[in-house]
């Protein structure tokens, strides 16, 4: 080999040492949902009170749809409040709070909700239909429609109050505006 | 030959594995199975959808169960994930694109690494070859007078 | 108290490895023997405290000392005696202290054995095991601190990882290390060779049974923990080509290659470049599999942790690889290999076939493994890369390899004859023809077993054909049959352990092959009473019953399996309830048998035991890869026997 080219050799190792660095800047247990600017999955529910729950009922109105589940320690746990205040702030200026709980026992389920003194809908999701639906690999997950039925944001993790406003702000805005 | 050989391997490897026995269970058993082998758990992060043991895989499992008997194609039910989750959902990246550069990989690496080789050897083979001494009639003689006396 | 001694102790230790790697390589440039001496008992005040440190974790897991983080995070009040051993190097902390152990013990038996046989490269032996050893002290006492003290002290623990609950967690980890770290002393012999630019034969032939013992337990710790991962992980596989099992595999694959081309430095005296480049990359390789563990930058099953000890190990792993390959770059042109070759059909040609497709085939695991990673820095995008696609792409590399395993041994050095390959493969190749026609006929359907299964019958014919002809001639001498062959195999005890290797890894080639294309699973759910059947065996459910175990909740579900007209065999999958767990863990069952396996994990269940979803499996041939182990197992201890130069 002539005179610079085996220094080439060290160097080659420069970009695979560079590759494995970035992945420090990654999580690669999150991942980008196919469904943001997507209309909602529609779904019927029956709620732990015994109601019906469709999403279709709920056209015009913000939907906050979030997934649950009573072993999800400690995201869910601290996110319950803040969803049930959001539910509160937020009811009569057109927004609903439903959850959604996945591979759960009912048992654990409604003490969950007693426990946090939750009084928006809650469903369980037998088989899972609708937590795929949804693309959902974990909990929580919180998927913010808007009026037309369509996705507008996902949020991975626990919700606080603060990311809760930031979200509904925007798709009250935008009202009445027909596709 | 070696190369036959390998051409007939890769060839042959890519043909499905079809020498599953029956068993007693309805056939279709076996293609959920043979669809969620292709599926990632979400949950455990390498393990399939066919092999996870999580209550969210057997869920999955669940639903490509339901949209097989619906009539659906493992294409179409593949394609029902990947709508949902994105193409992460697939354990085997398509074979297209950004990704088909993963499937070239091994191929890349073979041709390059049998071509060093194949360059090396006949460096070598050729450095064997050296040209014989030359035998000027002296040297014709000797050799001719020592063949005698051995004989 | 414990936190402070095994701390302190550890950074007495981080000093003397530091002093000594100094010493070393000051002795060695200036070709001062005191200096080396001194840097020596520093290797050994390195080895006696860290042996300390050791024992003394492990005494305080056994006692239930939660002052020290690592006991409260792994272990509780219930956590079984066995257990809590393992616990020590459950998890990360525990398992560099294991890792940094096994090194300093490799260095002293370095330091015994080489330090007057290698007069010249020993200074930068030690110096290089020295560096390494302080890089993982360094991480015990900053990165991840061993013996970090509890603030305030807990009552109880918060308990072992119930998978980590098993006789794999003890032997794994163990093969395992003692695989990664035995690759450092070639390496260090390798580096100590391209510093000093003795790069000719010496270095190669004095690691050679170092390489052999440490790619055995390589291959031991990849077993165990395929076995590992079969019984205890529920889904009935032994291998998931996830990121950290090709972790551990890209050096044995990489090992495989040295184990081969170093031959031919031995013999031929060429290659001499590419076995350093070689033992490089398969050490570097071996620091990348606890990077890619530890760090947390791409997801698996196994990673310890997150944070900023994946930083430690990146730069260390680009520390050493730069500066390796640096110095190989200087010493390139000392190299140059005088090859001569007659022909291109050789075993030359042969090995260095091998060894293109073991590179090749350490390059697509590698690429696989980490193109997520660059498929989201290039695109965006995040991708899966699973064992769909490494099964497939590797399946011909393999096959192509066992191919060869039947060529490789028999072909003839530097040009083999037209006679040469007549005598040596015409049978196996009618032979190895005939089996797979016979295959095919007896209802093979898969092209890939017939070809896997038919390579298997034509190497294990040239083994065949190379003993008896060996035997033969012995017995032409007049030796009785059987102690010609035990003279044969003792006398040629490394190409004859090299033979045993060869059948090993095709027993287990065979278990793999047998088990993918012949395992069936269903799943269904039965009630009490009720039967399932599924390849010749009828499941039967009988019933659940509750129990509470020292640290877990368990529910057991009873099943009769009955194969035939046979008697029954009553499996009993459980699922674990464990407190600190968030999902219950499957406990699985199963009856293993030299063909079938019958495998359940207990599902979804009823409260009142009415009925269960059971997940059954028949896997085959499977217990043919643990077999492989063993027949491994007595091939190595055959090749490394010394060498008896005497007629026998």
């Amino acid at each position: 080999m002539t005179r610079g080219w085996r220094w080439l050799v060290p160097l080659a190792a420069v970009p695979v040492l560079g590759l494995l660095a970035y992945g420090f800047t990654l999580n690669p247990r999150e991942a980008p949902s196919p469904l943001v600017g997507r209309p909602a999955a529609a779904f019927t529910l029956t709620s732990f009170d015994g109601a019906k729950l469709d999403l279709a009922d709920l056209r015009g109105k913000v939907v906050v749809l979030n997934f649950w589940a009573s072993w999800c320690y400690p995201a869910c746990y601290e996110e319950a409040p803040a969803l049930e205040r959001g539910w509160k702030s937020y009811r009569d200026r057109g927004v609903v709070v439903v959850g959604v709980d996945i591979q759960d026992k009912d048992e654990a389920a409604r003490k969950f909700i007693n426990d946090f003194r939750l009084t928006f809908a809650n469903a369980p999701d037998p088989g899972g239909k609708v937590s795929v639906d949804y693309g959902v690999y974990g909990v929580p997950e919180t998927f913010f429609i808007d009026r037309e039925g369509r996705i507008r944001a996902k949020h991975v993790g626990a919700l606080s109050d603060q990311m809760f406003a930031e979200a509904i702000e925007p798709l009250l805005a935008a009202a009445g505006t027909t596709k | 030959m070696l190369a036959t050989i390998l051409i007939v391997a890769a060839a042959v490897a890519t043909a499905q594995p079809t020498g599953r026995p029956a068993g007693a269970t309805p056939v279709s058993e076996q293609d959920v199975h043979d669809v969620a082998a292709q599926l990632r758990c979400v949950v455990c992060q390498t393990l399939s959808v066919a092999d996870s043991p999580s209550e969210m895989a057997g869920q999955m499992r669940g639903i490509v169960r339901e949209r097989l008997a619906a009539g659906d194609s493992p294409a179409q039910v593949r394609q029902y994930f990947v709508d949902r989750y994105g193409e992460w959902i697939l354990l085997a990246p398509p074979r297209r694109g950004f990704t088909l550069l993963v499937w070239l990989a091994p191929l890349v690496a073979v041709v390059v690494g049998v071509g060093i080789v194949a360059i090396r050897i006949s460096g070598w083979t050729r450095a064997r070859r050296p040209t014989p001494p030359p035998v000027d009639a002296a040297m014709r003689e000797r050799i001719r007078q020592e063949l005698e006396r051995e004989t | 108290m414990i936190p402070e001694i095994g701390h302190g102790a550890l950074l007495v230790a981080l000093g003397l490895a530091l002093y000594g790697g100094v010493m070393s390589a000051v002795g060695g440039r200036r070709g001062r023997p005191a200096l080396v001496e001194s840097a020596q008992h520093a290797a050994l005040g390195v080895f006696v405290l860290v042996t300390a440190c050791l024992l003394l974790l492990i005494y305080a897991f056994l006692t239930f000392d939660f002052s020290v983080v690592s006991v409260a995070t792994n272990t509780n009040l219930g956590t079984p005696f066995y257990y809590r051993i393992t616990a020590v190097w459950g998890a990360l902390e525990g398992s560099i202290v294991l890792w940094s152990w096994l090194l300093s013990l490799y260095t002293l038996i370095v330091i015994l054995r080489h330090r007057t046989s290698a007069r010249e490269l020993y200074p930068w032996v030690l110096m290089t095991m020295l560096s390494v050893i302080g890089f993982f002290l360094l991480v015990m006492t900053v990165a991840a601190p061993v013996f970090a003290r509890s603030l305030p002290i807990p009552p109880d623990g918060r308990g072992l990882n119930p998978l980590l609950e098993d006789s794999g967690m003890i032997t794994h980890p163990v093969a395992l290390y003692l695989g990664f770290t035995g690759f450092t002393v070639p390496f260090a012999f390798a580096v100590a060779a391209l510093i000093t630019g003795r790069v000719g034969d010496f270095w190669i032939t004095t690691t050679r049974r170092w390489t052999i013992v440490a790619w055995y337990f390589l291959s031991l710790g990849l077993l165990i923990g395929g076995w590992w991962s079969y019984h205890v992980l529920g889904w009935g596989g032994y291998w998931a080509w996830d990121p950290v099992e090709n972790a551990a595999f890209m050096p044995w694959l990489t090992g495989t290659a040295l184990l081969h081309s170093v031959m031919i430095q031995e013999r031929r005296r060429m290659l001499r470049l590419w076995n350093l480049a070689l033992v490089i990359l398969t050490f570097s390789l071996t620091l990348f599999g606890t990077f890619l563990t530890r760090s947390g930058v791409i997801a698996s099953v196994h990673a310890f942790s997150q944070g900023a000890i994946g930083i430690f190990f990146l730069t260390f792993l680009a520390l050493v690889v730069l500066s390796a390959l640096a110095l190989l770059a200087w010493r390139w042109n000392d190299l140059g290999a005088q090859g001569e070759l007659d022909s291109i059909v050789s075993r030359e040609s042969a090995f260095l076939l091998n060894n293109v497709l073991l590179v090749a085939a350490t390059f697509t695991v590698f690429f696989g493994t980490v193109f997520p990673l660059l498929s989201e820095a290039v695109k965006g995008a995040k991708v899966s890369v699973g064992a769909p696609f490494f099964n497939q792409v590797n399946i011909p590399l393999f096959l192509s390899l066992i191919f060869l395993m039947g060529i490789g041994p028999l072909i003839a050095w530097r040009r083999a004859s037209l006679d040469n390959l007549k005598r040596n493969f015409l049978w196996p190749v009618v032979i190895g023809s005939v089996a797979a026609i016979v295959l095919r006929l007896v209802g093979v359907g898969s092209s890939v077993a017939v070809l896997s299964l038919a390579l298997t019958v034509f190497v294990t014919a040239t083994i065949t054909v190379d003993l008896v002809r060996a035997t033969r001639a012995r017995r032409a001498m007049g030796e009785w049959t059987l102690p010609a062959l035990g003279g044969l195999l003792l006398r040629h005890n490394r190409r004859y352990g090299g033979f045993v290797v060869h059948l090993a890894v095709l027993v287990v080639a065979v278990g793999v092959t047998g088990s993918q294309a012949w395992s069936v699973q269903t799943e269904t759910t039965l009630k009490r009473g009720e039967e399932a059947a599924l390849a010749g065996y009828r499941v039967r459910f009988d019933g659940l019953r509750e129990s509470q175990e020292s640290n877990h909740g368990k529910v057991t579900g009873s099943f009769t399996v009955v194969a035939g007209r046979g008697a029954g065999t009553v499996l009993e999958p459980a699922k674990k309830f464990y407190p600190q767990e968030q999902s219950p863990i499957a406990y699985v069952d199963y009856r293993l048998g030299f063909v079938d396996d019958v495998y359940l994990v207990l599902g979804d269940f009823a409260r009142d035991g009415s009925s269960a979803t059971v997940k059954m499996q028949v896997n085959r041939m499977v217990s043919w890869i643990w077999i492989g182990g063993l027949v491994l197992t007595l091939g190595t201890l055959l090749a490394i026997l010394p060498e008896r130069r005497r007629p026998a």
